[in-house]
């Protein structure tokens, strides 16, 4: 039956049958459960916004790009050392969870917010991995509505996307400032923000980069501005069902490989002379530990003993996977800000690889 | 007369192999329901309507049932189902209003009328619905101009702001008065009633022809005008093959209001999408939708067997 799961079958279908896929399934190990099923399938399935610049989105080779690619990318490279085993599935912010329940995708990697009623149990029941972009709600208006405070939007429309974190917090923030407005909104992010830009509302409210990635694609990006406003805490990361650890514990450690190797300032083009230095210095027994030279990390967690240097070699570090996708290198040009390493004051931070 | 050994008897063979069938069919239900659960409880979800009651978070723009964010997920998800009561009840009258004329224009003596009818009913019921009301939404109705230089109309005014209906002021720049339509509304109505009229339209054409002609030429011998021709003769024996017709299309109508979801109008639909994303309810909130859906029809149903069972021809 869980090949009914992988039909694109209507949602709730989906959900019985998918739900129904794992019925008398044995309580999952490591390596076994969702984990071993990729890997026997020999490709990843990963649910994707695909038009958030910076993000996820085709370039002009029809190729996915982005953070959040990149997050589906490391786990296909540490799993097949191939980073585009990997088969996309755009999901809009309403059908995410439903997908990713439904086992329509593998891994959900859309720039959803982790929130404790998302991770509960007895809530939505996902299994957030770490946060890979640390965010704040925003706001952005036309510069030429001389709008520069969210007093200034009341009794105004504001666009925002539906089923977000964005549209509560849009509705607390209000209502605790008892600011009245009207809120209309649209199922994907391509209808909001064509409606903002036909003048339906005064303002259109998401996260501050995914405004900021947004405003890129604009016919007049220096037309629209972001007011100083931060709505809300946004961590931002991929997530998985519960009660999988295979899987979880897998992908949680592909994104921390990514930010010790910055942290022990190896990137994607230092990796063969790291590697070479471990193999021929057995007193370097942290980097040897990290780059699977010694011991058995990799294989405790499913994975090939040489999956970080695999990740590293394919999609770099995670300052490399930064600055590429929205930092410097990138048109967003977004400031790492919180996302810096801990060391220079930011919250990316690894536990040992031990 | 030797009694029939059952398995010869036709009778109790088909009741045998329906009862077989009938149970079958349970059990494959039993056996997904006990699988549905089983998951459901590994996963650590039960099914339960007790969320129902906390309190939504979020705020919808319109509703004609008053609601505010701090209002439960129950009282969210009735403002919906009134919303979509809203459209399909006002659709329903226009649509029929617009489908009738249409209907009958196509056997207009007038060239012209007849081609429009025709050229209309052919378009749009080509066109598929959703691609008709993104139509609407973002190339009509968004592209209006704003409040000062508001579309005037008799007795209606366009703007981006909304569409006013009986005789809105322009005051500071800002249209007020009158009764005020978002242009979500306004473009789902729109886009809803022409694409049902049209369907509603071939329904009324379809049983003006059962009419035979000597009907027509016998009030119009009488002296009768083609107009009162066609209220007082013709439209009352063609009802009774009109309303089964109508039927079916009042249900689509209801059905298609939910597209509304694509369009930004906060309908039943749009409002249960949101309520699944905050509180991860997917099979609650589904079945709650096809049964609130379901019952609407069913309504709609009992109506029109009602209106169907009236315009019958009575045996005398």
């Amino acid at each position: 039956m869980r090949s009914f799961s992988r039909t694109p079958a209507a949602l709730l279908l989906g959900l019985l049958f998918g739900l129904g896929g794992c019925a008398g399934g044995q309580d999952q190990g490591p390596g076994a459960g969702r984990l071993a099923a990729i890997k026997a399938r020999g490709t990843l399935s990963c649910g994707v916004d695909g038009k958030l610049p910076g993000f996820s989105y085709q370039d002009s080779d029809g190729k996915y790009v982005g953070i959040d690619v990149d997050v589906c990318r490391a786990l296909a490279a540490a799993l097949f050392n191939d980073p585009n085993k990997v088969e996309y599935r755009e999901l809009t912010s309403s059908e995410r969870f439903t997908a990713l329940a439904s086992g329509e995708v593998d891994v959900l990697s859309r720039n959803s917010t982790r929130t404790l009623s998302r991770d509960a149990t007895g809530g939505n029941g996902l299994e957030f991995a770490p946060t890979i972009y640390y965010d704040g709600q925003g706001v952005m208006v036309p510069v030429a509505s001389g709008i520069t405070s969210l007093k200034q939007l009341a009794g105004k429309t504001i666009c925002t996307e539906n089923g977000t974190t964005t549209e509560l917090n849009l509705a607390d923030r209000f209502r605790e400032q008892a600011i009245p407005y009207t809120p209309v909104k649209y199922q994907t992010g391509d209808q909001t923000y064509a409606a903002y830009l036909q003048g339906r509302c005064a303002a259109v409210t998401s996260d501050r980069s995914q405004l900021a990635a947004k405003k890129t694609s604009f016919p007049d990006p220096a037309a629209h501005t972001l007011l100083p406003d931060v709505l809300s805490k946004e961590p931002l990361g991929p997530v998985t069902v519960n009660n999988d650890s295979g899987l979880s514990d897998a992908l949680r450690w592909v994104l921390f490989a990514t930010m010790q190797a910055e942290e022990s300032g190896i990137t994607s083009k230092n990796i063969k002379e790291k590697l070479a230095f471990a193999k021929a210095n057995p007193n370097q027994a942290d980097l040897r530990r990290f780059l699977g030279v010694e011991g058995e990390l990799g294989q405790q967690l499913g994975l090939p003993a040489d999956f970080v240097p695999r990740i590293i070699a394919s999609v770099g570090n995670y300052g490399e996977i930064y600055s590429r996708n929205v930092g410097s290198e990138s048109k967003l040009k977004l400031d790492r800000g919180l996302n810096r390493s801990y060391k220079d004051g930011g919250l990316i931070y690894s536990p040992p690889f031990r | 007369m030797t009694a029939l050994p059952w398995w010869r008897d036709s009778r109790k063979v088909g009741w045998l192999v329906q009862a077989a069938v009938g149970l079958g069919l349970l059990l494959v239900v039993a056996l997904l329901l006990s699988n549905l659960e089983h998951n459901l409880t590994r996963a650590g979800l039960r099914l339960t309507l007790g969320w129902l009651n906390q309190p939504a978070g979020f705020d919808i723009a319109e509703t004609l049932l008053p609601y505010r964010a701090s209002d439960s997920y129950g009282r969210a998800l009735l403002a919906g189902l009134v919303n979509t009561l809203r459209v399909v009840g006002i659709g329903l009258v226009l649509a029929t209003g617009l489908g009738v004329v249409a209907g009958a224009a196509s056997f207009s003596t007038n060239p012209l009328l007849r081609g429009l009818s025709r050229t209309y009913v052919e378009v749009v019921r080509n066109i598929p619905l959703l691609l008709q009301l993104v139509f609407w939404y973002f190339a009509v109705f968004l592209t209006l101009p704003p409040a000062n230089q508001a579309l005037q109309l008799p007795g209606l005014q366009l703007a981006k702001s909304g569409v006013y209906l009986l005789g809105a002021r322009l005051v500071n720049g800002e249209l007020v008065g009158g009764w005020r339509l978002s242009l979500e509304l306004a473009a789902l109505l729109t886009g809803l009633v022409i694409y049902s009229a049209a369907f509603i339209a071939e329904v009324v054409r379809g049983g003006i022809a059962s009419v035979p002609k000597g009907q027509w030429e016998a009030a119009e011998s009488l002296g009768l005008k083609p107009l009162a021709t066609l209220r007082l003769v013709v439209l009352p024996q063609a009802l009774r093959v009109i309303v089964p017709g109508l039927n079916s299309q009042y249900i689509s109508l209801a059905k298609n209001s939910s597209l509304a979801v694509a369009i930004g109008y906060p309908d039943l639909y749009a409002v249960a999408e949101t309520t699944l994303n905050q509180t991860g309810r997917g099979i609650e909130v589904f079945l709650l939708l096809m049964a609130v859906y379901l019952g609407l029809d069913l309504c709609i149903s009992v109506l029109m067997n009602g209106l169907e069972r009236l315009v019958s021809l009575k045996d005398r």
